[in-house]
Protein backbone atom coordinates (compact mmCIF):
# COMPACT_ATOMS: atom_id res chain seq x y z
CA UNK A 1 0.00 0.00 0.00
CA UNK A 2 1.42 3.33 -1.08
CA UNK A 3 2.30 5.77 1.72
CA UNK A 4 3.42 9.34 1.06
CA UNK A 5 5.68 10.97 3.62
CA UNK A 6 5.40 14.72 3.70
CA UNK A 7 7.15 17.05 6.13
CA UNK A 8 6.70 20.63 7.25
CA UNK A 9 9.96 22.60 7.14
CA UNK A 10 8.70 26.00 8.31
CA UNK A 11 5.51 27.43 9.75
CA UNK A 12 6.29 31.11 9.28
CA UNK A 13 8.77 33.34 7.48
CA UNK A 14 11.16 33.58 10.39
CA UNK A 15 11.04 29.95 11.46
CA UNK A 16 14.09 27.89 12.44
CA UNK A 17 16.14 26.21 9.73
CA UNK A 18 17.79 23.30 11.60
CA UNK A 19 14.59 21.24 12.10
CA UNK A 20 13.96 21.31 8.34
CA UNK A 21 17.45 19.97 7.73
CA UNK A 22 16.78 17.19 10.26
CA UNK A 23 13.58 16.32 8.40
CA UNK A 24 15.32 16.34 5.02
CA UNK A 25 18.12 14.12 6.31
CA UNK A 26 16.23 11.66 8.51
CA UNK A 27 12.55 11.92 7.60
CA UNK A 28 12.67 9.66 4.51
CA UNK A 29 10.41 12.26 2.93
CA UNK A 30 8.77 12.34 -0.45
CA UNK A 31 7.93 16.03 0.01
CA UNK A 32 9.05 18.85 2.24
CA UNK A 33 6.85 21.94 2.31
CA UNK A 34 7.65 25.36 3.74
CA UNK A 35 4.78 27.70 4.64
CA UNK A 36 6.26 31.16 5.04
CA UNK A 37 3.60 33.65 3.96
CA UNK A 38 1.49 35.46 6.56
CA UNK A 39 -1.53 37.61 5.70
CA UNK A 40 0.44 40.82 5.48
CA UNK A 41 3.75 39.52 4.14
CA UNK A 42 2.72 39.57 0.52
CA UNK A 43 1.66 43.23 0.68
CA UNK A 44 5.02 44.18 2.17
CA UNK A 45 6.75 42.07 -0.49
CA UNK A 46 4.76 43.84 -3.19
CA UNK A 47 6.03 47.18 -1.86
CA UNK A 48 9.61 45.88 -2.07
CA UNK A 49 9.05 44.67 -5.62
CA UNK A 50 7.82 48.15 -6.61
CA UNK A 51 11.15 49.58 -5.47
CA UNK A 52 13.24 46.73 -6.90
CA UNK A 53 11.81 44.40 -9.60
CA UNK A 54 14.21 41.60 -8.59
CA UNK A 55 13.01 41.67 -4.95
CA UNK A 56 9.71 40.80 -3.32
CA UNK A 57 10.31 37.18 -2.33
CA UNK A 58 11.15 35.68 1.05
CA UNK A 59 14.56 36.94 2.24
CA UNK A 60 15.30 33.57 3.90
CA UNK A 61 14.63 31.54 0.74
CA UNK A 62 18.29 31.30 -0.22
CA UNK A 63 19.36 30.16 3.25
CA UNK A 64 16.58 27.59 3.49
CA UNK A 65 17.19 26.09 0.04
CA UNK A 66 20.93 26.00 0.66
CA UNK A 67 20.42 24.18 3.96
CA UNK A 68 18.08 21.44 2.74
CA UNK A 69 18.99 20.96 -0.92
CA UNK A 70 21.86 18.45 -0.49
CA UNK A 71 19.78 16.08 1.66
CA UNK A 72 16.63 16.62 -0.40
CA UNK A 73 18.59 15.81 -3.56
CA UNK A 74 20.19 12.70 -2.04
CA UNK A 75 16.86 11.39 -0.74
CA UNK A 76 14.67 12.29 -3.70
CA UNK A 77 12.61 14.75 -1.64
CA UNK A 78 10.74 17.41 -3.58
CA UNK A 79 10.36 20.87 -2.07
CA UNK A 80 7.19 22.97 -2.18
CA UNK A 81 6.99 26.49 -0.78
CA UNK A 82 5.14 29.79 -0.96
CA UNK A 83 8.37 31.72 -0.40
CA UNK A 84 7.88 33.28 -3.82
CA UNK A 85 5.64 35.85 -2.09
CA UNK A 86 5.12 38.72 -4.56
CA UNK A 87 7.78 37.46 -6.98
CA UNK A 88 7.96 33.67 -7.51
CA UNK A 89 9.90 34.15 -10.74
CA UNK A 90 12.75 36.03 -9.03
CA UNK A 91 12.63 33.50 -6.19
CA UNK A 92 13.06 30.62 -8.66
CA UNK A 93 16.03 32.41 -10.22
CA UNK A 94 17.58 32.85 -6.76
CA UNK A 95 17.03 29.16 -6.01
CA UNK A 96 18.70 28.24 -9.30
CA UNK A 97 21.70 30.43 -8.43
CA UNK A 98 22.05 28.67 -5.07
CA UNK A 99 21.92 25.24 -6.67
CA UNK A 100 24.54 26.24 -9.24
CA UNK A 101 26.80 27.78 -6.59
CA UNK A 102 26.60 24.49 -4.68
CA UNK A 103 27.50 22.62 -7.85
CA UNK A 104 24.18 20.76 -7.89
CA UNK A 105 23.14 20.37 -11.51
CA UNK A 106 19.83 19.41 -13.05
CA UNK A 107 17.55 20.72 -10.30
CA UNK A 108 14.23 21.66 -11.88
CA UNK A 109 12.70 24.71 -10.22
CA UNK A 110 9.15 25.81 -10.96
CA UNK A 111 7.75 29.29 -10.42
CA UNK A 112 3.97 29.27 -10.11
CA UNK A 113 2.43 32.67 -10.80
CA UNK A 114 -1.09 33.98 -11.30
CA UNK A 115 -2.21 34.82 -7.77
CA UNK A 116 -1.68 38.57 -8.36
CA UNK A 117 -5.17 39.78 -9.30
CA UNK A 118 -4.74 43.51 -8.65
CA UNK A 119 -5.71 44.46 -12.23
CA UNK A 120 -8.97 42.45 -12.08
CA UNK A 121 -9.86 43.82 -8.67
CA UNK A 122 -9.43 47.37 -9.95
CA UNK A 123 -11.63 46.67 -12.98
CA UNK A 124 -14.44 44.91 -11.20
CA UNK A 125 -17.01 45.70 -8.53
CA UNK A 126 -15.43 44.25 -5.40
CA UNK A 127 -16.16 45.12 -1.81
CA UNK A 128 -14.03 44.63 1.28
CA UNK A 129 -15.52 41.86 3.37
CA UNK A 130 -14.68 43.68 6.63
CA UNK A 131 -16.18 47.11 5.90
CA UNK A 132 -18.50 46.47 2.97
CA UNK A 133 -16.89 49.42 1.16
CA UNK A 134 -15.80 49.19 -2.50
CA UNK A 135 -12.15 48.22 -2.93
CA UNK A 136 -11.82 50.95 -5.58
CA UNK A 137 -12.34 53.58 -2.85
CA UNK A 138 -8.85 52.78 -1.57
CA UNK A 139 -7.42 54.49 -4.67
CA UNK A 140 -3.67 54.97 -4.50
CA UNK A 141 -3.58 53.47 -0.99
CA UNK A 142 -4.06 50.04 -2.56
CA UNK A 143 -0.80 48.06 -2.52
CA UNK A 144 -1.68 44.51 -3.53
CA UNK A 145 -4.43 42.01 -4.22
CA UNK A 146 -3.52 38.33 -4.21
CA UNK A 147 -5.90 35.41 -4.54
CA UNK A 148 -5.50 32.35 -2.33
CA UNK A 149 -4.88 29.85 -5.10
CA UNK A 150 -5.54 26.12 -5.07
CA UNK A 151 -3.74 22.94 -6.07
CA UNK A 152 -3.68 23.23 -9.87
CA UNK A 153 -0.50 25.27 -10.35
CA UNK A 154 1.56 23.13 -7.99
CA UNK A 155 0.28 19.89 -9.54
CA UNK A 156 1.11 21.22 -13.01
CA UNK A 157 4.65 21.94 -11.81
CA UNK A 158 5.02 18.47 -10.26
CA UNK A 159 3.77 16.84 -13.46
CA UNK A 160 6.47 18.74 -15.31
CA UNK A 161 9.04 17.13 -13.02
CA UNK A 162 9.80 20.06 -10.74
CA UNK A 163 12.09 19.28 -7.81
CA UNK A 164 11.35 22.64 -6.18
CA UNK A 165 7.99 24.39 -6.57
CA UNK A 166 7.80 28.06 -5.59
CA UNK A 167 4.45 29.80 -5.39
CA UNK A 168 3.11 33.14 -4.26
CA UNK A 169 -0.19 33.35 -2.38
CA UNK A 170 -1.38 29.76 -2.29
CA UNK A 171 -3.71 28.77 0.55
CA UNK A 172 -1.49 27.29 3.24
CA UNK A 173 -2.86 23.70 3.33
CA UNK A 174 -2.64 23.58 -0.47
CA UNK A 175 1.15 23.24 -0.23
CA UNK A 176 0.46 19.81 1.29
CA UNK A 177 -2.78 18.87 -0.46
CA UNK A 178 -1.37 19.40 -3.96
CA UNK A 179 1.37 16.72 -3.78
CA UNK A 180 -1.12 14.28 -2.22
CA UNK A 181 -3.57 14.77 -5.09
CA UNK A 182 -0.67 14.44 -7.52
CA UNK A 183 0.53 11.18 -5.95
CA UNK A 184 -2.78 9.48 -5.28
CA UNK A 185 -4.67 10.79 -8.30
CA UNK A 186 -7.62 11.93 -6.20
CA UNK A 187 -10.53 13.19 -8.30
CA UNK A 188 -11.07 16.94 -8.15
CA UNK A 189 -14.63 16.34 -7.01
CA UNK A 190 -13.82 13.68 -4.42
CA UNK A 191 -14.74 16.22 -1.76
CA UNK A 192 -14.41 13.91 1.25
CA UNK A 193 -10.89 12.85 0.35
CA UNK A 194 -9.84 16.40 -0.53
CA UNK A 195 -11.16 17.39 2.90
CA UNK A 196 -9.01 14.74 4.57
CA UNK A 197 -5.94 15.88 2.61
CA UNK A 198 -6.71 19.45 3.63
CA UNK A 199 -6.72 18.40 7.27
CA UNK A 200 -3.27 16.86 6.87
CA UNK A 201 -2.09 20.17 5.43
CA UNK A 202 -3.80 22.17 8.15
CA UNK A 203 -2.19 20.10 10.91
CA UNK A 204 1.28 20.41 9.34
CA UNK A 205 1.31 23.97 8.03
CA UNK A 206 2.39 25.61 11.30
CA UNK A 207 5.29 23.20 11.75
CA UNK A 208 6.20 22.95 15.48
CA UNK A 209 2.72 23.96 16.57
CA UNK A 210 1.72 20.29 16.27
CA UNK A 211 4.93 18.90 17.81
CA UNK A 212 4.90 20.76 21.11
CA UNK A 213 5.51 24.37 20.13
CA UNK A 214 3.00 27.04 21.27
CA UNK A 215 1.93 24.40 23.80
CA UNK A 216 4.15 24.18 26.90
CA UNK A 217 2.66 25.46 30.14
CA UNK A 218 5.10 24.43 32.89
CA UNK A 219 3.62 22.12 35.47
CA UNK A 220 0.46 21.58 33.45
CA UNK A 221 1.59 20.78 29.91
CA UNK A 222 5.27 19.98 29.82
CA UNK A 223 7.15 19.38 26.58
CA UNK A 224 10.31 17.25 26.50
CA UNK A 225 13.50 18.65 24.95
CA UNK A 226 11.88 21.84 23.62
CA UNK A 227 15.27 23.17 22.65
CA UNK A 228 15.53 20.60 19.86
CA UNK A 229 11.88 20.53 18.90
CA UNK A 230 11.36 18.41 15.79
CA UNK A 231 9.12 19.55 12.95
CA UNK A 232 6.24 17.29 11.92
CA UNK A 233 5.76 14.87 9.10
CA UNK A 234 2.70 12.94 8.00
CA UNK A 235 2.51 9.41 6.65
CA UNK A 236 -0.48 9.64 4.37
CA UNK A 237 -2.52 6.78 2.90
CA UNK A 238 -4.45 6.75 -0.37
CA UNK A 239 -7.76 7.32 1.45
CA UNK A 240 -6.38 10.51 3.05
CA UNK A 241 -6.02 9.08 6.53
CA UNK A 242 -2.67 9.82 8.10
CA UNK A 243 -0.27 9.48 10.98
CA UNK A 244 1.22 12.69 12.35
CA UNK A 245 4.69 12.11 13.73
CA UNK A 246 8.24 13.47 13.78
CA UNK A 247 11.79 12.22 13.39
CA UNK A 248 12.92 9.76 16.09
CA UNK A 249 15.20 11.41 18.61
CA UNK A 250 14.00 14.95 17.94
CA UNK A 251 12.55 17.05 20.77
CA UNK A 252 8.94 17.95 21.38
CA UNK A 253 5.81 15.84 21.51
CA UNK A 254 3.09 14.66 19.16
CA UNK A 255 -0.02 13.79 21.14
CA UNK A 256 -3.78 13.88 20.75
CA UNK A 257 -3.61 17.11 22.80
CA UNK A 258 -1.15 18.86 20.45
CA UNK A 259 -3.17 17.66 17.45
CA UNK A 260 -6.51 18.80 18.92
CA UNK A 261 -5.12 22.27 19.65
CA UNK A 262 -3.76 22.58 16.12
CA UNK A 263 -6.94 21.18 14.56
CA UNK A 264 -8.87 24.20 15.85
CA UNK A 265 -6.09 26.76 15.32
CA UNK A 266 -7.37 29.60 13.11
CA UNK A 267 -10.55 27.61 12.45
CA UNK A 268 -14.00 29.11 12.88
CA UNK A 269 -16.85 26.71 12.08
CA UNK A 270 -15.07 23.32 12.16
CA UNK A 271 -17.60 21.91 9.69
CA UNK A 272 -16.82 24.59 7.09
CA UNK A 273 -13.15 25.30 6.53
CA UNK A 274 -13.17 27.22 3.27
CA UNK A 275 -10.41 26.34 0.85
CA UNK A 276 -9.88 27.03 -2.88
CA UNK A 277 -10.46 23.37 -3.82
CA UNK A 278 -12.95 22.15 -1.22
CA UNK A 279 -14.94 23.14 1.84
CA UNK A 280 -13.28 20.88 4.38
CA UNK A 281 -15.25 19.50 7.32
CA UNK A 282 -13.14 18.88 10.44
CA UNK A 283 -16.10 18.52 12.80
CA UNK A 284 -16.00 14.71 13.02
CA UNK A 285 -12.21 14.41 13.23
CA UNK A 286 -10.82 11.79 15.58
CA UNK A 287 -7.29 11.37 16.91
CA UNK A 288 -5.81 8.14 18.26
CA UNK A 289 -2.44 7.86 19.98
CA UNK A 290 -1.02 4.82 18.29
CA UNK A 291 2.53 5.02 19.57
CA UNK A 292 5.00 7.41 21.11
CA UNK A 293 4.78 10.65 19.12
CA UNK A 294 2.47 8.96 16.60
CA UNK A 295 -1.12 10.13 16.25
CA UNK A 296 -3.58 8.68 13.76
CA UNK A 297 -5.99 11.15 12.15
CA UNK A 298 -9.31 10.20 10.64
CA UNK A 299 -12.88 11.30 10.18
CA UNK A 300 -12.46 14.53 8.25
CA UNK A 301 -14.62 15.09 5.23
CA UNK A 302 -15.56 17.78 2.75
CA UNK A 303 -18.05 19.15 0.29
CA UNK A 304 -18.13 21.05 -2.97
CA UNK A 305 -16.11 24.25 -3.04
CA UNK A 306 -17.71 27.67 -3.38
CA UNK A 307 -16.10 28.61 -6.71
CA UNK A 308 -14.89 31.84 -5.15
CA UNK A 309 -11.31 32.51 -4.11
CA UNK A 310 -10.51 34.69 -1.14
CA UNK A 311 -8.37 37.67 -2.09
CA UNK A 312 -6.02 39.32 0.36
CA UNK A 313 -6.07 43.08 -0.30
CA UNK A 314 -3.16 45.12 1.06
CA UNK A 315 -3.44 48.88 1.56
CA UNK A 316 -1.56 51.59 3.38
CA UNK A 317 -3.57 52.83 6.32
CA UNK A 318 -1.79 55.66 8.11
CA UNK A 319 0.87 55.44 10.77
CA UNK A 320 1.13 54.05 14.27
CA UNK A 321 3.28 55.94 16.76
CA UNK A 322 4.09 54.64 20.21
CA UNK A 323 6.23 55.21 23.25
CA UNK A 324 6.95 53.20 26.39
CA UNK A 325 8.32 54.07 29.84
CA UNK A 326 8.88 52.05 33.03
CA UNK A 327 7.96 52.72 36.66
CA UNK A 328 9.03 50.66 39.69
CA UNK A 329 8.57 50.26 43.43
CA UNK A 330 5.48 50.94 45.51
CA UNK A 331 2.92 53.04 43.66
CA UNK A 332 4.31 51.98 40.26
CA UNK A 333 0.84 51.22 38.90
CA UNK A 334 -0.60 54.57 40.01
CA UNK A 335 2.31 56.45 38.46
CA UNK A 336 1.86 54.48 35.25
CA UNK A 337 -1.82 55.46 35.15
CA UNK A 338 -0.92 59.08 35.79
CA UNK A 339 1.55 58.93 32.89
CA UNK A 340 -1.15 57.62 30.53
CA UNK A 341 -3.48 60.40 31.59
CA UNK A 342 -0.82 63.06 31.08
CA UNK A 343 0.07 61.90 27.58
CA UNK A 344 -3.58 61.68 26.53
CA UNK A 345 -4.29 65.19 27.80
CA UNK A 346 -1.12 66.66 26.29
CA UNK A 347 -2.06 65.28 22.87
CA UNK A 348 -5.52 66.82 23.23
CA UNK A 349 -4.07 70.21 24.23
CA UNK A 350 -1.61 70.13 21.35
CA UNK A 351 -4.52 69.45 19.00
CA UNK A 352 -2.72 66.48 17.43
CA UNK A 353 -4.98 64.60 15.04
CA UNK A 354 -5.28 61.07 16.38
CA UNK A 355 -7.72 58.58 14.84
CA UNK A 356 -7.55 56.16 17.73
CA UNK A 357 -5.30 55.70 20.76
CA UNK A 358 -4.52 53.17 23.47
CA UNK A 359 -2.79 53.67 26.80
CA UNK A 360 -1.95 50.62 28.89
CA UNK A 361 0.28 49.15 31.54
CA UNK A 362 2.31 46.15 30.46
CA UNK A 363 2.06 43.64 33.28
CA UNK A 364 -1.44 44.80 34.21
CA UNK A 365 -3.81 45.31 31.30
CA UNK A 366 -1.99 45.31 27.95
CA UNK A 367 -3.27 41.86 26.98
CA UNK A 368 -6.78 41.98 28.35
CA UNK A 369 -7.93 45.62 28.56
CA UNK A 370 -9.96 46.18 31.70
CA UNK A 371 -7.89 43.67 33.62
CA UNK A 372 -6.99 44.75 37.13
CA UNK A 373 -3.90 43.56 38.95
CA UNK A 374 -4.43 40.98 41.71
CA UNK A 375 -1.70 42.46 43.91
CA UNK A 376 0.03 45.83 43.48
CA UNK A 377 2.74 45.21 40.88
CA UNK A 378 6.23 46.36 41.82
CA UNK A 379 6.98 47.31 38.24
CA UNK A 380 4.94 48.36 35.24
CA UNK A 381 5.73 49.51 31.75
CA UNK A 382 3.44 52.21 30.41
CA UNK A 383 2.73 52.05 26.71
CA UNK A 384 0.88 54.66 24.70
CA UNK A 385 0.07 54.00 21.03
CA UNK A 386 -1.98 55.99 18.52
CA UNK A 387 -3.02 55.80 14.90
CA UNK A 388 -2.23 58.98 12.97
CA UNK A 389 -2.53 60.20 9.40
CA UNK A 390 1.12 61.13 8.94
CA UNK A 391 4.57 59.99 10.01
CA UNK A 392 5.15 63.39 11.54
CA UNK A 393 2.15 63.07 13.86
CA UNK A 394 3.06 59.47 14.72
CA UNK A 395 6.53 60.55 15.79
CA UNK A 396 4.97 63.04 18.21
CA UNK A 397 3.43 60.18 20.22
CA UNK A 398 6.82 58.80 21.18
CA UNK A 399 8.13 62.30 21.81
CA UNK A 400 5.33 62.99 24.26
CA UNK A 401 6.13 59.78 26.16
CA UNK A 402 9.80 60.76 26.16
CA UNK A 403 8.81 64.14 27.63
CA UNK A 404 7.69 62.27 30.76
CA UNK A 405 11.34 61.82 31.72
CA UNK A 406 11.51 65.36 33.09
CA UNK A 407 7.85 66.36 33.18
CA UNK A 408 6.10 63.18 34.24
CA UNK A 409 5.66 61.10 37.40
CA UNK A 410 8.47 60.18 39.78
CA UNK A 411 11.07 57.69 38.59
CA UNK A 412 10.15 57.09 34.95
CA UNK A 413 12.90 55.34 32.97
CA UNK A 414 13.86 53.42 29.84
CA UNK A 415 11.84 55.22 27.18
CA UNK A 416 11.56 53.59 23.79
CA UNK A 417 9.64 55.05 20.87
CA UNK A 418 8.80 54.17 17.31
CA UNK A 419 6.63 55.11 14.36
CA UNK A 420 5.68 52.68 11.56
CA UNK A 421 3.58 52.81 8.46
CA UNK A 422 0.57 50.51 8.59
CA UNK A 423 -0.02 48.13 5.73
CA UNK A 424 -3.44 46.76 6.49
CA UNK A 425 -5.06 43.69 5.01
CA UNK A 426 -8.66 43.33 3.98
CA UNK A 427 -10.31 40.58 2.01
CA UNK A 428 -12.66 40.18 -0.89
CA UNK A 429 -13.69 37.28 -3.12
CA UNK A 430 -13.11 36.66 -6.83
CA UNK A 431 -14.67 34.01 -9.12
CA UNK A 432 -12.14 31.23 -9.60
CA UNK A 433 -12.40 31.33 -13.38
CA UNK A 434 -10.88 34.82 -13.37
CA UNK A 435 -7.66 33.41 -11.91
CA UNK A 436 -5.31 31.28 -13.99
CA UNK A 437 -1.90 30.05 -13.00
CA UNK A 438 1.27 29.80 -15.06
CA UNK A 439 4.22 27.50 -14.43
CA UNK A 440 7.73 28.43 -15.54
CA UNK A 441 10.51 25.86 -15.17
CA UNK A 442 14.18 26.76 -14.66
CA UNK A 443 17.01 24.21 -14.44
CA UNK A 444 20.27 24.53 -12.56
CA UNK B 1 -11.19 25.83 40.59
CA UNK B 2 -10.18 27.67 37.46
CA UNK B 3 -10.48 26.41 33.91
CA UNK B 4 -6.71 25.89 33.67
CA UNK B 5 -7.00 23.05 36.21
CA UNK B 6 -9.05 20.90 33.83
CA UNK B 7 -8.57 22.27 30.30
CA UNK B 8 -6.04 23.58 27.83
CA UNK B 9 -6.50 26.12 25.11
CA UNK B 10 -5.06 27.59 21.91
CA UNK B 11 -5.74 30.89 20.21
CA UNK B 12 -5.70 31.69 16.51
CA UNK B 13 -6.41 34.79 14.45
CA UNK B 14 -7.76 35.47 10.99
CA UNK B 15 -8.22 39.11 10.11
CA UNK B 16 -10.21 40.73 12.89
CA UNK B 17 -11.56 37.41 14.19
CA UNK B 18 -10.08 35.56 17.14
CA UNK B 19 -10.75 31.90 17.84
CA UNK B 20 -10.07 30.21 21.15
CA UNK B 21 -10.30 26.49 21.76
CA UNK B 22 -10.99 24.98 25.17
CA UNK B 23 -10.12 21.30 25.45
CA UNK B 24 -10.79 19.07 28.47
CA UNK B 25 -7.82 17.00 29.61
CA UNK B 26 -10.08 14.25 30.94
CA UNK B 27 -13.39 12.79 29.79
CA UNK B 28 -14.95 13.23 33.26
CA UNK B 29 -14.49 17.02 33.15
CA UNK B 30 -16.04 17.45 29.72
CA UNK B 31 -19.69 17.70 30.86
CA UNK B 32 -18.82 20.48 33.32
CA UNK B 33 -16.88 22.43 30.71
CA UNK B 34 -19.62 21.97 28.14
CA UNK B 35 -22.20 23.17 30.64
CA UNK B 36 -20.38 26.12 32.17
CA UNK B 37 -18.09 27.55 29.51
CA UNK B 38 -20.87 29.07 27.46
CA UNK B 39 -20.65 31.70 24.74
CA UNK B 40 -22.26 34.15 27.18
CA UNK B 41 -19.60 33.60 29.84
CA UNK B 42 -16.82 33.95 27.30
CA UNK B 43 -18.40 37.16 26.03
CA UNK B 44 -18.55 38.51 29.59
CA UNK B 45 -14.92 37.51 30.22
CA UNK B 46 -13.67 39.54 27.26
CA UNK B 47 -16.00 42.48 27.78
CA UNK B 48 -18.10 44.41 25.29
CA UNK B 49 -15.17 45.59 23.15
CA UNK B 50 -13.90 42.12 22.29
CA UNK B 51 -16.71 39.83 23.27
CA UNK B 52 -19.51 41.50 21.34
CA UNK B 53 -19.99 38.59 18.96
CA UNK B 54 -19.14 35.15 20.34
CA UNK B 55 -20.17 31.88 18.72
CA UNK B 56 -19.44 28.47 20.26
CA UNK B 57 -18.86 25.23 18.34
CA UNK B 58 -18.74 21.81 20.02
CA UNK B 59 -16.58 18.80 19.16
CA UNK B 60 -17.63 16.24 21.80
CA UNK B 61 -15.50 13.41 20.38
CA UNK B 62 -12.44 15.58 21.06
CA UNK B 63 -13.80 17.05 24.34
CA UNK B 64 -13.30 20.42 22.70
CA UNK B 65 -15.11 23.73 22.35
CA UNK B 66 -14.21 26.37 19.80
CA UNK B 67 -15.12 30.00 20.45
CA UNK B 68 -15.14 32.46 17.58
CA UNK B 69 -14.95 36.15 18.52
CA UNK B 70 -15.67 38.41 15.56
CA UNK B 71 -14.35 41.98 15.64
CA UNK B 72 -12.26 41.12 18.70
CA UNK B 73 -8.81 42.11 17.51
CA UNK B 74 -9.05 45.89 17.16
CA UNK B 75 -8.77 45.64 13.38
CA UNK B 76 -6.60 42.54 13.21
CA UNK B 77 -2.89 41.90 13.29
CA UNK B 78 -2.09 44.30 10.49
CA UNK B 79 -3.62 47.44 11.98
CA UNK B 80 -4.30 46.85 15.68
CA UNK B 81 -2.75 49.20 18.23
CA UNK B 82 -2.35 46.28 20.65
CA UNK B 83 1.10 45.00 21.48
CA UNK B 84 -0.13 41.44 21.02
CA UNK B 85 -1.88 42.26 17.78
CA UNK B 86 -2.54 38.58 17.00
CA UNK B 87 -4.33 38.20 20.32
CA UNK B 88 -2.25 35.07 20.92
CA UNK B 89 -1.76 35.95 24.58
CA UNK B 90 -5.32 37.23 24.87
CA UNK B 91 -6.86 33.77 24.54
CA UNK B 92 -4.82 32.38 27.43
CA UNK B 93 -6.69 34.63 29.84
CA UNK B 94 -9.76 32.42 29.38
CA UNK B 95 -8.07 29.76 31.55
CA UNK B 96 -8.55 32.12 34.51
CA UNK B 97 -12.31 31.55 34.40
CA UNK B 98 -13.78 30.22 37.66
CA UNK B 99 -15.53 26.89 37.13
CA UNK B 100 -17.41 24.34 39.24
CA UNK B 101 -18.08 24.77 42.95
Amino acid sequence: MKTIRIGSGAGFAGDRIEPAVELAEKGRLDYLAFECLAERTIALAQQEKMHDPSAGFDPMLVRRIKAVLPAARANGTRIITNMGAANPQAAAEAARRVAREMGIKGVRIAAVTGDDVLDRILEGEYRLDESGRPVSELGNKLVSANAYTGIDGIIDALEQGADIVITGRAADPVLFLAPLVHEFGWARDDWATLGRGTLVGHLLECAAQVTGGYFADPGVKDVPDMLHIGYPLAEVQADGSAIITKVDGSGGIVSTATCTEQLLYEVHDPSAYFQPDVIADFSQTRFRQEGENRVAVEGASGRQRTGLLKVSVGYVDGWIGEGQISYGGPGAEERGRLAIDLVARRLAELGLRVQESRGELIGVNSILPGNTSQAPPREVRMRFAARCDSREDALRIGEEVEGLYLNGPYGGGGVTKQAREVVAIGSTFIPEDLVSQTVTILES
Amino acid sequence: MILRDIAHSRTGDKGDTCNISVIAYREEDWPLIRQEVTAERVAAHFGPQMGGDVVRYELPQLRALNFVLRGALAGGVTRSLALDAHGKALGSTILDMEIGD
